[in-house]
């Protein structure tokens, strides 16, 4: 068996005396896309954060067998970890094109994509590529931030809460483009909320509760536990 | 019509120099979110290496390296000083500045002295370029005029024209996610404050024999720059610009009005021979700087053109 692109063992966080993260333990093969489930409040975000750095982690993270907690957000990036955070931050005063320029991340070593390829992906994009990213709707700014992301050439992303606030079409035009990019072999951990999204793209589901992982299976077997999802999920 | 143009010239180039001194402190400021209170000090350093260079080689070569050391002590300050203070806070960082611009007080007077020192300008640009109205206009100004021209189109371009501009500015707003997305913000934090304070080195060098180079030029500079940061509006060089200008000219102004009280008020009773009627709207220079910043703090505390309130 490959060996896990990343190793989340025994994960804890804290907010101050909160202990919001109490053991967090997950694995991801490459090129698997994962949904992690879970009601508001639960860790979800928090585990994001924790393995990118943004809250500070305690516990084992390795990425490709090197340990990355407490690693400088841009050392974590080079390796091919990107993140896709809640707040999306598109830079709003700057054009969709010199958004998608600052994620690359060596002008020297220009990934698999160029500016021009993310546009032609997504036509939305292509013609607002000189307004100000600022004006985009809540949609295009998802899309933007994670096309952002893939010009830096990741191995797997995580993206955070990609379809909150959106309308429901916007949201199935979210989930085509994570499953396209899942297609060109980005592993990804899908932060989500919205089961449908998530079941159909996901080839593996964990669920959170209480600042650990309750359950973990395939979107099948998912299917069939109807009290897994009364317990952790129905609100 | 003479008093009006010459203090139009020298007004604008004393604002292109406020701006240079500002549009490194107000980068810095967005950047740490603190004002850098040690930020005229490196202004007062770039003087005194001018001199010392300009006495050993000549003032072109200081020109070019008294910013460039100036620079390179801001960044290693940022490096080894500030980004260490920095886990302890905004109000640990304001404080460490403070000290710094206390230290290098302490440092310049050690090394060269208590009193002024005899920095001129080159000898070469020491001639009177043209006569207007029967007066003449030193060369040296419109030099300085150019020069600060000419870094304020190299700032804009690289700022805004370039790929390492666009990080500069991402950072400055979200430094998180330029650091997600590979881009070294630590690093890009130490270049910024290094040029920062370079620039203010290069507003040292050619302002320094153009108005007095002595221990006292960083403790008079200082303040008029973090008022033109404020009214210019946190973190917008724009802003920092219009707010430079405004005061250049509004100081300069003031300095050339030879109007005492007593001329304006005259009609209400009031002698020249009084006390407050022999104030002149001259002496009320220096005061200026201050009342814009208290009238713009009560009413746009987020400055000119500023997106965040102080």
């Amino acid at each position: 068996m490959t060996q896990p692109m990343l190793k989340v063992t025994d994960l804890h966080a804290y907010y101050g005396k909160s202990h919001v993260l109490r053991g967090v333990n997950m694995e991801i093969m490459p090129g698997e896309v994962i949904a992690l489930l879970g009601r508001n409040g639960v860790g979800r975000s928090t585990t994001a954060k924790a393995i990118m750095g943004e809250v500070a982690p305690k516990g084992e993270v390795t990425f490709k067998g090197q340990p990355i907690s407490g690693l400088e957000s841009h050392k974590i990036a080079h390796l091919g970890l990107g993140y896709v955070p809640e707040s999306r931050d598109i830079f709003p005063t700057m054009t969709v094109r010199e958004n998608l320029i600052l994620g690359i991340k060596n002008m020297k070593k220009p990934g698999k994509y160029s500016v021009d390829d993310m546009l032609d992906m997504f036509t939305n994009l292509r013609a607002r590529a000189d307004n100000p990213a600022g004006v985009l709707s809540g949609g295009e700014k998802q899309m933007l931030t994670m096309c952002r992301t893939l010009m830096g050439d990741p191995e797997l992303v995580i993206i955070d809460e990609p379809t909150e606030g959106l309308a429901p079409k916007i949201v199935h035009q979210i989930g085509d483009m994570i499953a396209e990019i899942a297609k060109t072999g980005v592993a990804i951990l899908l932060v989500e909320q919205k089961l449908s999204i998530a079941l159909r793209i996901a080839n593996r589901v964990y669920v959170m509760g209480h600042g650990e992982i309750v359950w973990s299976g395939t979107p099948e077997e998912f299917r069939d536990r109807d009290d897994v999802r009364k317990e952790w999920l129905e609100v | 019509m003479e008093t009006i143009v010459f203090s139009l010239l020298n007004g604008v180039i004393y604002g292109l120099l406020l701006f240079m001194l500002s549009s490194g402190l107000t980068l810095i400021f967005s950047m740490m979110g603190v004002l850098n209170f040690a930020h005229a000090s490196f202004y007062m350093l770039g003087a005194y290496f001018a001199y010392t260079i300009s006495e050993a080689s000549s003032f072109w070569i200081a020109l070019i390296f008294a910013p460039i050391l100036v620079g390179l002590i801001g960044a290693a300050v940022e490096r080894w000083g500030l980004r260490t203070v920095h886990v302890n806070g905004h109000v640990a960082e304001l404080l460490f500045t403070f000290g710094l611009a206390y230290l290098i007080d302490e440092v310049v007077k050690i090394i060269w002295g208590r009193n002024a020192v005899d920095y001129r300008v080159p000898e070469l640009l020491d001639f009177p370029l043209f006569e207007l109205f029967g007066a003449q206009y030193p060369a040296y100004r419109i030099f300085t005029l150019f020069v600060a021209l000419a870094m304020l189109a190299g700032l804009w371009f690289i700022l805004n024209r370039t790929r390492a501009g666009l990080i500069i500015q991402a950072a400055l707003t979200h430094p998180h996610m330029v650091g997600h997305l590979g881009h070294n913000v630590p690093r890009i934090f130490m270049t910024v404050f290094g040029v920062g304070c370079a620039l203010a080195g290069l507003a040292g060098v050619i302002g320094g024999n153009y108005l007095v180079t002595d221990p006292a030029m960083a403790v008079q500079m200082g303040p008029i720059v973090f008022v033109v940061v404020v009214v210019g509006g946190l973190g917008s060089l724009m802003g920092a610009f219009l707010a430079a200008m405004l005061l250049g000219l509004l100081q300069t102004f003031a300095v050339a009005i030879d109007t005492r009280f007593a001329d304006i008020f005259g009609f209400l009773g009031l002698s020249e021979t009084s006390e407050v009627g022999a104030i002149s709207i001259a002496s009320l220079a220096p005061m200026l700087p201050f009342l814009l910043l208290v009238i713009i703090l009560m009413v746009r505390p987020r400055g000119l053109m500023g997106d965040r309130e102080l």
